[in-house]
């Protein structure tokens, strides 16, 4: 039986999940009504760590770590990241839709840990009905006590805000993120410093992903022993994985890591396999910055370490299915094409070189394509990213631009004669 | 850096007092002033600068670094995902058929600033692929032949607001997800509809 956390409510409550007095009705706030009675913050830290919830908005870091790393200079800013932008990720939007009471508590769980009295909440300007659902459930928390002064009878006072973004993918990235919460056009920072030590005006900030923080009142409630009891090891917990492109039943599925990825894809209670009874040819397995997988990986393990082992990642849990009619170079291209515009512009080897990436998949696709292509776009990519090892290495400030050598890689490992014959064969149809 | 009549002003300091520091109400306030002036005009962006502490320039900086702070727009922003799973999904086609429908090629705007075209990276609706929205507003399982009923319709109807809420019943298909209960608010211009923004139209 796979537990359900995060989807629960919102599955049992179609009508008004939203909303407060469902969410009370059905445990809401006890979570945080225990933490700020019953805990020290330093006993909720401690909870997070047992529970070995691992970040959700891509890299994957230990969630009760990251807080360790906050430095003590105050104040100290909590910044929650719904910035969803990954290619083929959905699911955080779901979450701020149908569930945000279940953020809010978890915000204000982590604001008291962390000693955080100011948080924000960075959504994605393009996601105004997610935004909209989401600010009248904070309205509704104040309103409540359970954000503001003295929360729920307790000593503790946190004022949250819905910041809407502006449309720039790169603002997923934390640093990025805090420069366009300051107001700042949103170039990534060198890192070091982290956040933790100085994030939100230079001061100690901890961001963390929507679908991370919706984790925590479940952790709270139940234990961090009782969630790291759930899953394999290096993946505790339940996920949400995003399923789209040519799958059967897409939609965002909460599953127990560690089944396959033929689970996934092919369960009849998850993607129900390919559609129109067609061949799979590849899928993308954590966003478009992973490289692909294909049929052969089809019995591995959905895990981060095995993702790893396979020399990609879950990253943000959206898995893109391509069946046997996808054109691999213009699928690479979609992807590629991606980076090149959210690029920021800072690094040369990722401003020029996504630009060149699209511009030679461009001349393949038109049938101009020539014999040193090949190499040009393996060439291109090592500058971005050298070696084009994984984990990959960068030549510039943030993972963007290795990202988006992910496609180059993938179909010259998994589809080379076919980008060839694109070029001996000139275009298609 | 003539002042906004009172109730953007009480507005716009309500924003302010929202942060820390008066400069991270920048991206906030220049939705505000798009919502004023119809889009980002250099009275707008000094007008930010004014309640901010910055310069025009700086301001504009700030501006010209994201895609949705637009000078011109039409009164419809039509923006079409082209990423990888509106891609596999048939987006191209969706645009293309958008294109034709409204005359105005991706990019652009038309002379009566009707509509604005644009494709768009991902919109967070790949399960729904192909996507669209109008105005921030989402459509979900868009086909070609749909988006061209979804163009006459706002040529036809010029609706005050735009709700996902109605676009999905009219012109959509599948969606990423159950969306559960609908929602009265939606879009009156081409910036996203946010009631704290002063941007959202259609509630009582």
């Amino acid at each position: 039986m796979t537990p359900s956390i995060l989807l629960a409510r919102m599955e049992a409550h179609r009508a008004d999940s939203h909303t407060l007095e469902r969410y009370a009705a059905t445990g809401g706030y006890q979570s945080l009504r225990r933490a700020l009675g019953e805990m020290t913050p330093e006993q909720v830290t401690a909870e997070v760590k047992a529970s070995n919830l691992r970040g959700r908005g891509g890299a994957g870091f230990p969630c009760g770590v990251k807080w360790g790393f906050l430095a003590a200079d105050t104040p100290h800013y909590l910044v929650v990241n719904a910035d969803e932008s990954e290619p083929g990720t959905f699911k955080d939007r779901q979450l701020l839709e149908r569930d945000p009471h279940q953020l809010v508590e978890g915000a204000a769980i982590a604001a008291y840990a962390l000693g955080v009295h100011q948080a924000f909440i960075f959504v994605r300007g393009e996601y105004a009905r997610p935004a909209r659902r989401l600010q009248r459930a904070v309205e509704e928390a104040y309103a409540a006590g359970f954000l503001g002064k003295g929360i729920a009878g307790s000593g503790f006072d946190l004022d949250l805000t819905v910041h809407l973004g502006a449309g720039a993918y790169i603002c997923g990235e934390e640093t990025a993120l805090l420069n366009s919460l300051e107001g700042r056009r949103g170039e990534p920072r060198i890192r070091p410093p982290f956040p933790a030590v100085a994030g939100l005006y230079g001061k100690p900030t901890i961001v963390n992903n929507v679908e991370t923080i919706s984790n925590l009142p479940w952790i709270i409630a139940n234990g961090g022993a009782a969630y790291d009891a759930i899953g394999p090891q290096g993946s505790r917990g339940t996920r949400l994985f995003s399923l789209s492109g040519h799958v059967r039943r897409p939609g965002n599925y909460e599953v127990v890591m560690g089944l396959t990825w033929r689970d996934l894809i092919y369960g009849e209670s998850l993607g129900g396999g390919v559609r129109d009874g067609r061949a799979l040819k590849a899928w993308v397995p954590g966003g478009a910055s992973s490289p692909w997988l294909v049929p052969a990986h089809l019995d591995e393990p959905v895990t981060i370490d095995d993702a790893t082992r396979l020399g990609t990642m879950l990253g943000s849990g959206a898995v893109v299915v391509m069946d046997e009619t996808t054109d691999v170079v213009a699928a690479a291209l979609a992807i590629v094409r991606f980076f090149a515009h959210e690029s920021c512009g800072q690094c040369t080897p990722c401003r020029e070189g996504t630009t060149w990436l699209q511009r030679v998949l461009e001349r393949i696709l038109r049938g101009s394509g020539r014999p040193a292509d090949l190499d040009l776009l393996l060439d291109v990519s090592d500058n971005i990213s050298p070696g084009l090892r994984w984990p990959p290495a960068q030549t510039t400030i943030c993972p963007l631009g290795p990202s988006a050598t992910a496609p180059i890689v993938s179909i010259m490992r998994h589809f080379r004669p076919e980008v060839e014959a694109r070029i001996t064969g000139g275009a298609r149809g | 850096m003539s002042a906004w009549p009172p109730d953007l002003e009480a507005r716009a300091q309500a924003l302010l007092g929202r942060y820390p520091e008066p400069r991270s109400a920048v991206g906030p306030l220049l939705y505000l002033a798009m919502w004023h002036e119809g889009g980002l005009t250099e009275a707008g962006v000094r007008r930010v600068a004014g309640l901010t502490g910055l310069t025009p320039v700086q301001v504009q900086s700030v501006a010209s670094f994201y895609t949705m702070y637009k000078e011109a727009p039409g009164r419809y922003l039509i923006s079409v995902c082209t990423s990888i799973s509106c891609h596999l999904c048939g987006g191209g086609e969706v645009l293309a058929a958008v294109e034709e429908e409204t005359g105005v090629a991706d990019g652009r705007t038309d002379a009566g600033r009707l509509f604005t075209v644009e494709h768009v990276e991902c919109l967070g609706a790949c399960g729904g692929a192909p996507a669209v929205q109008v105005n921030y507003e989402t459509v979900e399982g868009v086909t070609p032949e749909q988006a061209r009923h979804l163009c006459r319709w706002l040529r036809a109807e010029t609706p005050a607001v735009v709700r996902s809420d109605e676009l999905q019943e009219r012109f959509g298909g599948q969606r990423a997800f159950d969306w559960g209960p609908g929602d009265a608010a939606g879009a009156a211009a081409p910036v996203p509809a946010f009631e704290p923004y002063g941007t959202a139209g259609g509630l009582a």
